[in-house]
């Protein structure tokens, strides 16, 4: 087999193709793939296998973290590091406390919804093998792409090619890694 | 059966190829407008003028405002409170829009969202000017420092340092993430190898996949449901600068929903103000179609009519209140020596905006784009009344004072117009103005239903 080769990718015309195609991958057995189109086709993601995602969970740690860290912070400062008597009014005034609480809550999920997504998409990644398909700089433009890896477990490239013709793509080109 | 006879939200006859040609194009293949270099000169003259006033305010101090006691807040609150609400239409497009499934938010929530960066910049200006002494504008934050001391959490003021500058980080993040696909198309069609090294590099190596998509469309929709209460609560906070102090005018619950509303009315005359322009000058008619205009319209006709509603209230508040201060405060307003501005604040958002009744007012782009520029007036005057006739005249007469704008002030205000245009300009020449895989994921959607 050839080591540099990256996978077989199909390139369609319309989104329906490529959600069929992706079902059809999925049923003959492919598992590692990936679909490319100009924005998301919905159940794609899901054909090719990919049904949860982890996102939501960083986003709900982000807004915990944030929340008993502004807390903690003012009724530290507040209460314990810098104690001040106003007339005798509370040292622990939690509802003073409840706006910088929301807005640090709010703050922090948002930073953990972006890096999370960045970090489990593995971006930013300048350069990937993908971008050596010749029609590739389409996939962001108007053409929808299924990519069958060559480190898929029943991966045979003259195989892989040849299912993918079958399914009525505008071309198939093998992609070097 | 009704919805056939709607405007449609996008033109018929687009497909992937010519929404993503025509959106792209902007930038990339048309050539520098006079028009557009114009725009920009003027803009940036604007900011140079208040570049060179706020060089003669660090030089001399806050004293070459007319700001003294007793009206120590003058423009630079009044003007705070004026932009950071007018950004706040550009989060009510792009996040509680989205969650309620409007359609027609696509094709202007990008630059609504500029809007709102660019909008937060200039009201963020303003307080850190105000505060004499901008460069020690970091004691407001929690850092160990060598005094020893603390932000006092007790005060409003300190909960505006949060609420506007998560406020602004959520914005950007926001904005950033809806663009990457966005950038990704411009590195993939730009000529020069330059142009597309930048948007490659602003793009991280979006490259499509499906997986990124599910990722990036849960995070979205997740920014989108954080950003809904943080809007609300920014003007909030903002309002409570006001209503947590205890002089006449301000001490209200009414406050927060009021300046909310209001906040939303002064956005949505921008986004008109903007948008009106630009799908003039970049023939962008088919994707900003007259049903946008016209949606905008009614949201600033039912947010107005609820800031028209605050104003009664307050009426209603100082006479049931019977109290002496509120009620002169009130007769005060209207009959004060800032009464002229008090009528027009009430002629422009309460007197103009009852146009938008009509329908063939809220579809016309030139008459509108003149109601949104009364509005913003209005608001803007609104403002002004509320932090000056409360502060000049309170309880005590013998404090009582007149405050007016000095030629520094004006410059301020008019200058930090030209920095939000000449932001604004150069975002319309570098950056999609429009979502482009929004818009085709919209012309897809649109075709299929036809069919």
């Amino acid at each position: 087999m050839n080591e540099s080769l990256y996978g077989v990718m199909a390139e369609f015309a319309q989104p329906e193709q490529l959600l069929a195609a992706a079902r059809a991958a999925y049923q003959a057995g492919y598992r590692k793939m990936d679909a490319y189109s100009p924005y998301a086709v919905e159940g794609v993601a899901e054909a090719i296998g990919f049904t949860k995602t982890r996102v939501p969970l960083v986003v709900l740690l982000g807004g915990i973290v944030g929340a008993l860290t502004a807390y903690g912070m003012q009724w530290y400062s507040a209460a314990v590091s810098y104690p001040l008597n106003v007339g005798g009014r509370p040292l622990h005034s939690w509802p003073a406390f409840v706006p910088i609480t929301f807005e640090l809550t709010v703050l922090f999920a948002a930073i953990a919804g972006l890096i999370g997504m960045l970090a489990m998409n593995g971006l930013p990644k300048p350069y990937h093998p993908v971008f050596n398909a010749p029609e590739f700089k389409l996939a962001s433009q108007t053409r929808f792409f299924l990519c069958i890896e060559a480190d898929d477990h029943i991966f045979n490239t003259e195989e892989a090619a040849k299912f993918l013709h079958s399914l009525g793509p505008l071309s198939v080109v093998e992609v070097e890694k | 059966m009704n919805a056939q006879l709607e405007e449609p939200v996008v033109a018929p006859g687009y497909d992937n190829a010519s929404v993503t040609k025509k959106i792209t194009d902007v930038v990339l293949t048309r050539p520098v407008h006079r028009g557009w270099l114009a725009g920009l000169a003027v803009a940036f003259a604007l900011l140079m003028m208040m570049n060179f006033a706020i060089g003669w305010l660090l030089l001399k101090g806050v004293g070459i405002w007319g700001v003294n006691v007793p009206v120590a807040w003058g423009f630079a609150i009044t003007n705070f409170v004026w932009w950071i609400g007018i950004g706040h239409a550009g989060t009510f497009i792009s996040a509680i829009l989205l969650l309620l499934h409007q359609d027609w938010r696509t094709s202007i929530n990008r630059f609504a969202e500029a809007m709102t960066l660019f909008a937060v910049a200039c009201a963020g200006l303003f307080p850190l000017l105000h505060l004499g002494r901008p460069w020690v504008f970091y004691w407001l934050l929690p850092y160990p420092d060598t005094m020893g001391m603390w932000p006092q959490w007790r005060s409003a003021l300190v909960w505006d340092v949060f609420a506007v500058g998560t406020y602004l980080t959520v914005s950007i993040i926001f904005w950033y993430v809806g663009l990457l696909p966005d950038v990704a198309t411009m590195r993939d069609r730009a000529a020069s190898k330059r142009v597309q090294m930048i948007y490659g590099i602003l793009a991280l190596g979006w490259r499509g996949s499906a997986r990124h998509w599910k990722r990036f469309h849960i995070v979205y929709l997740l920014l989108a449901g954080l950003a809904t209460p943080l809007v609300l609560s920014v003007h909030s906070v903002v309002s409570m600068d006001f209503a947590i102090a205890i002089v006449p005018g301000w001490h209200s619950t009414i406050f927060p929903p009021y300046f909310v509303a209001g906040a939303i009315f002064s956005g949505f005359a921008m986004v008109l103000t903007l948008a009106i322009p630009i799908r003039k000058f970049y023939h962008l008619e088919d994707f900003i179609t007259i049903r946008h205009l016209e949606n905008c319209a009614k949201i600033m006709l039912a947010t107005g009519l609820m800031v028209a509603h605050g104003y009664i209230t307050e009426g209603f508040m100082a006479w049931y209140s019977d109290d002496k201060f509120e009620i002169y405060l009130t007769l005060n307003r209207m009959f004060g020596p800032y009464a002229p501005a008090y009528w027009l604040l009430i002629f422009c958002n309460v007197g103009v905006n009852q146009l938008l009744w009509f329908k063939k007012i809220r579809t016309n782009p030139a008459v509108l784009f003149v109601i949104a520029l009364f509005i913003q007036v209005g608001m803007w005057t609104e403002r002004y009344v509320i932090v000056i006739t409360s502060l000049h005249r309170d309880f005590l007469p013998s404090a009582w004072g007149i405050f007016h704008g000095t030629r520094w002030d004006w410059m301020t205000l008019i200058g930090s117009l030209g920095l939000f245009a000449s932001l604004f300009f150069l975002f319309l020449r570098l950056l999609p103005a429009i979502s482009i895989s929004e818009m085709r994921d919209l012309v897809h959607k649109k075709s299929e239903s036809a069919r």
